[in-house]
């Protein structure tokens, strides 16, 4: 990951700006150009939308072969939530036990350290989900 | 000092990370006897923060609640000052990457604050002056910390991790500053040179000359100053680098140990250090009740004291059952760990740094 990349994004990663479709109200995160429903008639009507950072679990898993930066959270969960804005999120769970996760529990999305460029450069920091307190 | 307008707190949150460890258990590895240890200090247990976690991942925590809590946007807020000393980068600015993550930038100041223990405390007379001389309505001040203490020292035993957020303003207050007022001496208890992973102390002389001796003028001039005993008081809150001091500090001043016990979250979490005052005053306005004064004094070494003299509005029972959870319900999600975890977690803390 590149620095500047990495600004361009910052917005969306620290809290979750997503678009919503003027047309049908439909709601995408990471943001879209244009709405796959509506496709042309949701040009230009895509606009700036903050989410709730809240929502449901769907479906997760135990992922046992890390990512080169999650070496020292291994083994880890990833989830996949249903948000209130009926957007789905993937995410990386954390605060939890393996065994201690159910389907439909309420979870929100909170702002961790996602890596680093090395030990001298800048840190990343994204969402992640936990449960809710 | 008293502002020339009506001032105070319009909303706050507090967060601590829920992995924890016991003098025991770091006892053990030392080959001491953690326990007595423990014991000793009043502390049963600390927290320790995820290796993903650090300053500024606990300031975004606190600051989001405390923004939804007070149902402004981002945008309204002015000012951001973090104070911590243990800010992740050296040179760029915490507040900036909380002010990102709220939606406060671009139109706002930021910076971060640094004195010890009580850089917190110092974010809000900030804030204070700001907003109550109009510059703007809103100004946040957080404090947190991931202090560490070097494998094997005393201070190992008590530093760990957390933060609160406060948004100072003038209007719809949940608590209105009466008073505040500092004092300061150049007193080398405890220092962190520029590039040393862990702190110095003074051993012995971190407390009579320092801890004690500034508490008691600071509190004493506030009283003096807001006309109050302690009997005027339904709390206090004073800062804890452990379970000892502030119960000792209290009784000298004249309080009474149910004043300071809402506050006292040392003996559960250890020394949030920049944390401390703020989360203990946190757990305190979430037990009060409409009309309820309370002290804080604040104690950064190097050395100075912030005291506040705090009257809690009616408004403090409309946040009562909001969604933000309250400082009991933060703290009781633990989870205790063993030395290894532990090791494991401060060596990537380290690394980051
Ligand atoms: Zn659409």
């Amino acid at each position: 990951m590149t620095t500047p990349r990495f600004w361009r994004e910052i917005e969306q990663r620290y809290r979750g700006i997503g678009v919503q479709c003027e047309n049908c109200s439909r709601v995408y995160f990471p943001p879209r150009e244009i709405c796959p429903h509506c496709r042309r008639k949701s040009f230009g009507r895509m606009k700036e939308k903050e989410l709730s950072g809240k929502g449901k679990i769907l479906t997760y898993t135990k992922v046992h072969e890390p990512h080169p930066e999650y070496k020292m959270l291994t083994p880890y969960i990833m989830a996949i939530i249903e948000m209130e804005e009926n957007v789905r999120l993937t995410g990386h769970l954390v605060d939890i036990d393996y065994e201690d996760v159910k389907p439909g529990m309420e979870v929100e999305v909170t702002m961790r350290r996602l890596g680093e460029e090395s030990p001298k450069g800048i840190i990343y920091y994204g969402y992640k989900l936990v449960p809710v307190k | 000092m008293r502002a020339k307008e009506k001032v105070g707190i319009k909303s706050y949150a507090g967060y601590v990370p829920r992995y924890r460890i016991t003098p025991k258990e770091i006892g053990k590895v030392w080959g001491k006897d953690g326990e007595t240890m423990g014991r000793g200090l009043r502390i049963n247990s600390k927290s320790v923060p995820s290796p993903d976690e650090d300053v500024v991942t606990i300031s975004t925590q606190a600051a989001t609640w405390a923004l939804e809590r007070s149902k402004l946007d981002g945008e309204d807020i002015g000012a951001i000052y973090v104070g911590s000393e243990s800010h992740p980068y050296a040179v760029k600015p915490t507040a900036t990457i909380v002010g990102a993550s709220i939606g406060a930038t671009p139109l706002m100041t930021a910076a971060d604050f640094e004195f010890a223990c009580k850089a917190g405390t110092a974010g809000f007379q900030t804030c204070m002056g700001l907003v109550s001389s109009g510059m703007m309505k809103n100004g946040m001040a957080i404090g947190a910390d991931t202090s560490q203490g070097a494998p094997g020292d005393a201070l190992e035993y008590s530093a760990a991790a957390g933060g609160a957020a406060y948004i100072i303003g003038t209007e719809d207050l949940l608590a209105e500053i009466n008073y505040t007022c500092s004092y300061t001496t150049d007193t080398p208890d405890f220092w962190r040179r520029e590039g040393k992973k862990y702190p110095s102390h003074g051993g012995r002389f971190t407390g009579k000359p320092a801890y004690f001796k500034h508490i008691t003028e600071c509190t004493r001039n506030i009283m003096k100053e807001s006309a109050t005993t302690p009997e005027d008081y339904d709390y206090a809150v004073f800062h804890q680098p452990n379970g000892k001091f502030p119960v000792k500090i209290a009784g000298k001043l004249g309080f009474e140990k149910e004043q300071i016990e809402p506050g006292l979250l040392v003996t559960r979490i250890g020394n949030t250090y920049s944390g401390a005052v703020p989360l203990g005053l946190a757990s305190t306005l979430d037990q009060s009740e409409p009309g309820d004064r309370i002290l804080v004094t604040a104690y950064g070494s190097g050395a100075g004291c912030d005291s506040f003299d705090i009257t809690v509005t009616d408004s403090i029972e409309d946040i009562k059952n909001d969604d933000i959870p309250s400082i009991q319900e933060v703290i009781s999600d633990e989870e205790f760990i063993t030395y290894s975890i532990y090791a494991k977690y401060r060596d990537k803390i380290e690394g980051g740094r």
